[in-house]
């Protein structure tokens, strides 16, 4: 008798120990994918889910139909924002590691994929993110001292230290609160396109998720009311190849690209090159054409990787091969860009180096000016009373009880 | 003025609302061109457009998930669930997001919702179109729990619910929709015709929560009720010859704490009657409350009446159901201590 073949679980290929080795993965050359026109039917895009939209060769230069051909002064500005996320999380990484707050996450390798999607998109089209877009928050220059603020809990944070560290809120700067249940956001955000849409307003939305978090209801739920009621939003997941220790065979990404998802909603779905700023960049104005101008949602996968751990809470040497991010062959979406730009005679090696001093200088006068409000460390000196309010617009008679019996 | 049945009585008020505020939004599953299973929204779409009322797909996470994002947007969506028991997939919208939004961001955001969603049994619909789950969200911080008991309150506390910057969760006796149910389910159905709560203004007006409603007032016992169980308790009350003063509590949360409160100081006595299961239900916490606030003034334990600890079955709707004779035994019981 045959044995059954048994239950199959994803495995990495590679794990802590193995030279790290991408050679399986296909990476295809820059400029070779066609960029259809925004009113394109869904079905003849299809490929798009399966391809990888690439602007910039490994040399830096820009190729193809998909070349957003932006001015010099724009690629600098989106430069400076993905150096100033990284100065900035390199700061709150050290400051958690001397005990000022209890957690943070960074988004080192992932900087395109936040900071080109918002030059792409209106300043006042809407962001529901998820943990790692805080570059979101930095290209459209809100202030760094309000984020640390929140990172911090101090007394000038403005959740009145309510959220773990990185849960930013900013109705002024069009990102809306992040939530630790991963995905509801998604969903959210298609109800608030409905609402645009149903009021002719201009504004977009655009959301992101996790490649792990597709797996949620959520994902599903966003999908199928942007299809049926063509909702002005960008859906984007942002692959970056690990869910905590999870690699994204267990999101299910064996059988089929998390791009090829929007197919079955007649979503038009395009898969990108998450580290090329450039590319990032065109998709998202495709996208945003497509939903400002009736035309639905888009699907758009960002292929990057998370180069360091999922958190300050986490070790990916546990799981995943240390050197693995240095090879990652679509490489650093901040030296990628800058060698674009060299390449174009707007920048140089010396003017990248001043630059990355200045922001660090930025980064530090900011966090001086944080700190002066407080830290964690020393509970920031929010009053504990606050602790009552905002659960209802107008405290009920059982919380003005709760507050007296705590004595507070 | 008009005599409207509750489901009328509630169409009504979204009716009012769609007119008055051009930023409410109605929709859920079938509400729009047939108008909804139970009629709630017979006529809305015809009248206020399929861009404010819509039919949504079988995915009710997704549902509530979009009206918090309309009500970020800045609209007043008022959606429906389509039956309470199938309310779960969307509790993590409900509890994780809506109910903690304005906390969460320090009043940045907010969620003005209202999810309406008919409850409760007496409909032989078995356990899947028969729960009570208005428990499992007064358990959280944030949520508003609103249950009205006939069409007067139902138009006026549907308004609040639609006017209030909170998210209300709008839980609707369905066995009340079209007639006033003592629990006698052996004797002819009623209307609404005639009752004097189905005498509803065709107007704006509101029902402001934390505010019960003194149904009966006596001076032997103090039963708390909402709902259906309104209505059978009166009818115990009424059958057994007890004074009992009956209590519809209206909101759940907001609770009108001090109504009770002086009731049970009055009479000295309290029973609670809810339709859902016992164990951990809303009625352990008014039983709770009762006990710390008027621990003194109690000549005997507190009663509870309500669903087994079982799911709700099919076949024994009425020895499930806590109808007139179980109240009607507990009144009994309270009075001979």
């Amino acid at each position: 008798m045959n044995q059954a073949p048994g239950l199959h679980v994803p495995e990495p290929h590679l794990r802590p120990g193995d030279r790290p080795d991408f050679s399986d993965l296909a990476i295809p050359p820059a400029g070779i994918v066609p960029r259809p026109a925004i009113d394109s039917a869904p079905h003849d895009m299809r490929e798009l889910a399966y391809a990888l939209i690439r602007v910039l060769d490994d040399d830096g230069i820009a190729h193809g139909e998909w070349h957003p051909h932006l001015s010099p002064d724009r690629l600098i500005a989106g430069l400076r924002a993905m150096m100033l996320t990284r100065a900035y999380d390199s700061r709150m990484v050290r400051v958690q590691r001397q005990g000022k707050t209890s957690f943070y996450m960074k988004s080192t390798g992932e900087e395109a994929v936040a900071v080109a999607a918002a030059h792409a998109l209106d300043r006042a089209d809407m962001c529901f993110p998820t943990y790692r877009q805080q570059g979101l928050l930095i290209a459209r220059d809100w202030p760094l001292v309000d984020m640390m603020n929140q990172v911090y809990s101090n007394s000038h944070d403005r959740l009145k230290g309510r959220q773990m560290p990185v849960f930013y809120s900013s109705r002024e700067a069009g990102f809306f609160s992040i939530s630790g249940n991963l995905g509801t956001q998604y969903s959210q955000a298609v109800g608030w396109a409905m609402a645009a849409a149903s009021d002719s307003d201009p504004r977009i939305a655009a959301a992101w998720i996790g490649d792990g978090a597709t797996a949620e209801g959520d994902f599903h739920y966003a999908l199928t009311f942007a299809s049926v009621y063509q909702a002005p939003v960008i859906l984007n997941v942002v692959n970056n190849q690990w869910a905590i220790s999870s690699y994204t065979g267990i999101a299910g990404s064996e059988q089929a690209t998390f791009a090829a998802r929007g197919l079955g909603f007649g979503i038009p779905a395009l898969r990108v090159d998450g580290n090329d700023f450039l590319a990032v960049h065109a998709v998202t104005s495709w996208a945003a054409e497509r939903a400002r101008a009736g035309l639905g949602p888009t699907l758009i996968e960002l292929f990057t990787y998370r180069a360091e751990g999922h958190s300050t809470s986490d070790d990916p040497s546990r799981y995943r091969p240390v050197a693995e991010a240095g090879e990652w062959p679509l490489g650093d979406p901040i030296a990628r860009l800058k060698s674009h730009l060299i390449g174009l005679q707007a920048w140089s090696d010396e003017r990248h180096t001043a630059l990355e001093q200045a922001l660090a200088d930025e980064v530090r006068a900011a966090g001086k000016e944080a700190e002066s409000f407080g830290t964690l460390q020393d509970s920031g000196g929010i009053p504990p009373e606050t602790m009552f309010d905002d659960v209802y617009r107008d405290m009920p008679a059982h919380l003005v009880d709760q507050r007296r019996q705590a004595g507070l | 003025m008009p005599a409207m049945s509750m489901i009328e009585a509630i169409n009504s008020a979204m009716d009012v609302l769609l007119t008055q505020d051009s930023s409410v939004m109605v929709f859920g599953q079938d509400v729009g061109y047939f108008g909804g299973v139970f009629r709630a929204t017979e006529g809305l779409q015809h009248k206020h457009g399929k861009a404010r009322v819509f039919d949504a797909p079988i995915s009710e996470g997704g549902i509530v998930a979009a009206a918090i994002g309309m009500g970020a947007y800045g609209k007043r969506p008022v959606v429906e669930i389509q039956f309470a028991d199938y309310i779960y997939p969307a509790t993590d919208q409900l509890i994780s997001e809506a109910a903690r939004l304005r906390y969460r961001t320090a009043g940045e955001w907010w969620c003005p919702i209202t999810v309406r969603s008919p409850y409760g049994g007496g409909i032989y619909g078995g356990q899947t179109h028969s729960q009570s789950p208005e428990g499992i969200f007064t358990h959280v911080a944030g949520l508003k729990t609103v249950i009205p008991s006939n069409p007067y309150d139902a138009k006026g506390l549907l308004i609040s619910a639609m006017e209030d910057d909170d998210p209300v969760l709008f839980f609707e006796p369905k066995r009340l929709y079209n007639g006033p149910f003592d629990g006698h389910h052996d004797r002819p159905v009623s209307s609404w015709a005639g009752h004097p709560d189905a005498e509803v203004p065709a107007g704006h007006y509101r029902i402001p929560f934390g505010q019960a409603r003194i149904a009966r007032e006596g001076s032997d016992v103090t039963v708390l009720a909402y709902g259906t169980m309104v209505h059978v308790a009166l009818a115990a009350a009424q059958e057994t010859g007890i004074d009992a003063e009956v209590i519809d509590l209206r909101s759940l949360a907001p609770l009108d704490l001090d109504t009770i409160v002086a009731s049970v100081h009055k009479t000295g006595r309290c029973m609670v009657v809810h339709e859902a299961t016992r164990t951990c239900g809303f009625g352990a916490e008014l039983a709770a409350l009762v006990q710390e606030h008027c621990f003194f003034a109690l000549e005997a334990p507190i009663e509870r009446v309500t669903g087994w600890d079982t799911p709700y079955p099919h076949a024994f709707e009425w020895e499930y159901f806590p109808g007139p004779r179980r109240v009607g035994e507990a009144l009994l019981r309270v009075m001979s201590v």
